[in-house]
């Protein structure tokens, strides 16, 4: 398997650089994330972030071939004989295929990611009905890896502005809880030019979405709770 | 004065509403108009003049002017906070849309009534 790799050591080079690599493959180097782990034994400058390895974990996203996804439930059978890695774009590199996800992070705050719930706790667990719970289905199995956010344009002209994709599905997770009580304070905080309303609906982030996901229909469903809170 | 960033103007939900609103107006302005000029082949002078005499078509088309000017204003206001930086600029670059917008608004009406 061929493999070329975006290379930036900020202490050394004065220029990000790619860096082509042959690597052989063994029978059990099924996912993309084998073959990287294999090439770090040939050459152990390559840094990468990997941790869970079966797509939990959400640190191995990188631009594979030009598409954001998860290097460990990439398989090698899926992809060319050529493959291009590149760190995930429109983040600061911080060294070869590892960002620095502060901007992504901070955006994933200031939607409060937590039920807020003011009445005093129940003895043993606040209730909801099987409805109710099913409301957060395609909602809570987001695990964070900035795929989506970061192949979003939106994002990349302002990540400081617009929550993104990610933070968007989140927002509406935690609108969509029955058990948050923060409903009205959610959509002021979100009804702004810039925090919801710079998604133009081009779906990039559900074309990359490792888990399936759906933050363009999420995004939707907020704006529609806004149409229907004022009209 | 450090670069602050700011966000919270709470304004947006009214003009994407607007833009998916007018653009259906413009949508049936245009599926109508296109059937109107295709059922009175050929399409001569008098045709169109005649078309235009009637004075629902008059109200219909500044509908779609209205509509229109709308649209692109909301549209042209997303490109210009995506793509240009400093607030001075784009708020220059903003006011400039509006009057060429106005502009167009008032070309169409003198078209239409004179």
């Amino acid at each position: 398997m061929k493999l070329s790799i975006y290379r930036y050591d900020p202490d050394k080079d004065a220029k990000p650089y790619m860096k082509d690599y042959d690597v052989q493959l063994e029978h059990s180097d099924r996912m993309l994330l084998d073959a990287l782990v294999k090439l770090k034994s040939m050459d152990d400058s390559v840094a990468f972030r990997r941790s869970c390895r079966e797509g939990v974990c959400g640190s191995d996203a990188i631009n594979i071939n030009g598409k954001n996804g998860l290097a460990c439930i990439t398989k090698v059978a899926d992809l060319p004989e050529h493959v291009t890695l590149r760190p995930l774009p429109g983040m600061p590199v911080i060294r070869d295929l590892i960002v620095d996800m502060t901007q992504f992070f901070k955006q994933y705050e200031s939607i409060k990611p937590y039920v807020v719930n003011h009445d005093a706790p129940p003895e043993r667990e606040r209730l909801q009905s099987p409805d109710e719970r099913e409301e957060l289905n395609g909602l809570y199995e987001c695990i964070l890896c900035a795929c989506c956010s970061t192949s979003c344009p939106s994002f990349w002209w302002n990540p400081d502005k617009f929550v993104g994709p990610a933070g968007l599905l989140q927002a509406y997770r935690f609108i969509a809880d029955t058990r948050d009580q923060e409903t009205a304070a959610r959509l002021d905080n979100l009804e702004d030019p810039y925090r919801l309303f710079r998604c133009h609906t081009i779906m990039n982030c559900v074309d990359v979405c490792p888990k399936n996901l759906n933050p363009t229909r999420a995004i939707g469903k907020i704006k529609e709770l806004m149409v229907k809170r004022s009209v | 004065m450090t670069n602050r960033i700011v966000t919270g103007a709470h304004y947006g939900l009214r003009d994407w509403l607007a833009q998916r609103i007018t653009a259906v107006i413009m949508a049936v302005y245009s599926v109508i108009t296109v059937f109107v000029l295709l059922t009175s082949k050929p399409i001569t002078y008098g045709v169109w003049r005649d078309l235009f005499a009637q004075g629902w078509m008059r109200v219909a088309t500044l509908l779609f002017m209205a509509s229109l000017a709308w649209h692109a204003w909301v549209g042209v206001r997303d490109i210009l906070m995506d793509y240009i930086k400093p607030a001075g600029l784009r708020l220059a670059l903003e006011v400039l849309v509006l009057l060429t917008i106005a502009a167009y608004a008032g070309w169409t009406i003198q078209i239409l009534w004179r």
